[in-house]
């Protein structure tokens, strides 16, 4: 069967936001379940077995960094969902709380119980402060209903959830940044190790995970682990919410099962229906801004000519010299009108507004980058400033404390191996430049 | 960067007293002695209840109210983008610049804002009606291009929904606005 949907199915029911609703759609089930019938360790085991992969964009396997928490005796641990869903392109977590706020309720129960919590935070951006009176409103019923507080369904489990917003700052998306802001001070990222699974919130153990991870522990503890992992090709299992955005047809928060082709995924009529108003299809930035670049002949075919399929593996198919990554699942689409030199400073604005500041190879590298791809872009460019940016990005990479350096080089990166034929134009003809864009950019030709 | 200070000194405020309680509800909800960790929702709500930016005596106050010293807020409320260090217009209209939303014409909003506005990004307007802000992906990428204020997201935006946008500000019946 294909295009099952385990996460957001219910998400167009009217009402489903109540806690009466969603129940009666089947929530809770899961937590009915674990709790009544499996042990914490059964828990983590399924997930496990279903090959969950974190959904933030790092893909690291969920069941494993669970397995890193370190369980002192007498000492609290927390688990906390990051929801400061911030990367560029990204909108899927946003669209999974603002529907179905109870499925991430249910899910920080039972990740909650597995990793021996009591007591469990949900960090969300401070730009979505409706979306945590939505939360809250649905915690509140959970608490009602005795899904949250003490002694939850008879089971000797306790559990209290808070909601603690942020104040505007991407950075805080990163886990140990996002630790210090629930804290309570700037968000700068820490020095790792000790990682948060030792020595993470208030110095306690720490799991900190995306929302879209912890709502497939949903539907990972009702079907189990191995029926999860049966949807997916390879280690890329179960379903995965992509926000499709830029010049599609009719962008959106889609749930596919990993394995859709990207041709299908771009064209197909249950997803994207095309480029908007019947333009040419010039790059896609596959899984947020943070991942390489594909300009149109590497989008829907890998650079051997397999189909390139929405799956970890595929759309990082030839490395970073001709894939990219399938990162947050932010998916953007750029038609043959769009200009990549412009986009690339677009995005280098982005990093250098968004470096916390600590790091000087990041803090210094993002804002000179953002300068020179800025004259590049307004015809003040020199074509050694094209090399340039390829050195600044050497300097970044890899000496940072957190991976916001590597996430600001990379786009750049990618941009100059595939289209730097678009920006020697900016330089060489750069009235031309002005005034009209570049078009599509030729296929390279191959000995 | 200088920073004129004196532009950042406000009038002596205090939270109503259901904000008091609020507030006193968020740190209960506390572990014991980590009450630091509500300044974000407190600057926020003090943000939102005392004139929609944070002087210098504002944050002093939040300092006062959650027992913590004002170097601890000062050092929060200058490193998120959402708090306003300085005095803003009735409205702040926060219009995403990012990448995804270029792509759908950010640039030409922004542009129509500005001309109707008559003022540039980062000013505010005569009448202290409004002030133009760009910021950075708020998460709506699908939706853009659009701009947030008060804590709401206009999406779809075409220069003449902003237009009604503005014009419902201005009217102060904001309610009525179609989206």
């Amino acid at each position: 069967m294909k295009g099952r949907k385990l996460l957001i199915e219910n998400a167009n029911i009217s009402g489903i936001e109540s806690f009466e609703i969603y129940q009666k759609y089947g929530g809770y089930r899961a937590v009915d379940k674990a709790l009544k019938s499996m042990s914490p360790d059964d828990v983590v085991e399924e997930v496990k077995k279903s090959g969950l992969r974190g959904r933030g964009g790092a893909g690291f396997p969920t069941g494993l960094k669970w397995s890193f928490l370190a369980k002192p005796e007498g000492i609290p641990r927390y688990l906390v969902c990051n929801a400061d869903e911030s990367e560029p392109g990204t909108f899927k977590d946003r669209y999974l709380m603002e529907h179905i706020p109870h499925l991430l309720i249910e899910g920080m129960i039972l990740s909650s119980y597995a990793l021996g919590a009591n007591l469990s935070f949900i960090y969300i951006r401070g730009e979505f402060m409706w979306i945590l009176q939505i939360l809250e409103k649905a915690i509140a019923e959970a608490y009602n209903k005795g899904y949250l507080g003490k002694n939850i369904k008879g089971s000797g489990y306790h559990l209290d959830l808070r909601v603690l917003p942020g104040g505007g700052a991407y950075i805080c998306g990163e886990e140990t940044a996002l630790i210090e802001s629930l804290e309570g001070k700037r968000g700068n990222p820490r020095i790792k190790p000790p990682f948060p699974a030792v020595k993470g919130l208030w110095g306690c153990p720490t799991v900190v995970n995306n929302v879209e991870s912890i709502a497939a522990v949903v539907p990972i503890v009702n079907e189990g682990g191995d029926s999860y992992a049966a949807i997916g090709i390879g280690r890329s299992t179960g379903t995965k919410l992509i926000s499709a955005c830029g010049n599609v047809a009719r962008p959106g928060v889609y749930e596919i099962e990993l394995g859709v082709s990207v041709e299908e995924f771009i064209y197909g009529d249950e997803y994207c229906r095309g480029i908007a108003n019947g333009k040419k299809l010039k790059a896609c930035v596959p899984g947020g801004s943070s991942v390489p670049i594909l300009p149109h002949y590497l989008v829907t075919k890998t650079a051997s000519g397999e189909d390139r399929l929405m799956t970890y593996e595929s759309l990082a198919d030839g490395g970073f010299a001709t894939g990219s990554m399938l990162g947050s699942g932010g998916f953007i689409v750029f038609d043959e009108d769009q200009c990549i030199v412009r986009n690339t400073w677009n995005f280098a604005r982005f990093y250098a507004h968004e470096s916390c500041g600590q790091c000087s190879p990041c803090r210094e590298g993002t804002g000179w980058m953002e300068k020179v791809l800025y004259r590049l872009e307004h015809g003040n460019g020199n074509i050694r400033d094209i090399d340039l940016l390829a050195e600044i990005n050497k300097k970044i990479e890899g000496n940072t404390i957190c991976p916001l350096g590597d996430a600001a080089a990379w786009p750049v990166a990618a941009a100059i191996r595939h289209f730097r034929e678009e920006f020697e134009w900016h330089v060489t003809s750069r009235e031309e430049a002005l005034l009209r864009n570049y078009g599509l950019s030729k296929e390279p030709v191959t000995v | 960067m200088h920073i004129d200070i004196t532009k950042r000194k406000g009038e002596r405020v205090e939270f109503s007293d259901a904000s008091l309680t609020r507030i006193k509800e968020l740190r209960a909800n506390l572990p014991e002695g980590k009450h630091k960790s509500a300044i974000i929702q407190v600057l926020h709500m003090a943000q939102s209840e005392l004139g929609g930016w944070l002087s210098i005596e504002t944050m002093d106050y939040v300092a006062e109210v959650l027992d913590i010293t004002p170097i601890e807020v000062y050092e929060v409320a200058t490193f998120y983008t959402m708090f306003h260090l300085d005095k803003t217009g009735k409205y702040v209209l926060e219009v995403c610049r990012t990448g995804p939303c270029m792509l759908v014409g950010s640039d030409k909003l922004i542009e129509h804002i500005e001309n109707k506005l008559n003022i540039k990004v980062g000013e505010t307007t005569a009448d202290e009606m409004f002030t133009l802000k760009t910021v950075e992906c708020l998460g709506a990428c699908g939706y853009g291009p659009m701009l947030q204020c008060q804590y709401k997201n206009y999406e779809f935006l075409t220069p003449e929904k902003v237009d009604d946008l503005l014009q419902a500000m201005r009217n102060g019946n904001l309610e009525t606005y179609q989206p």
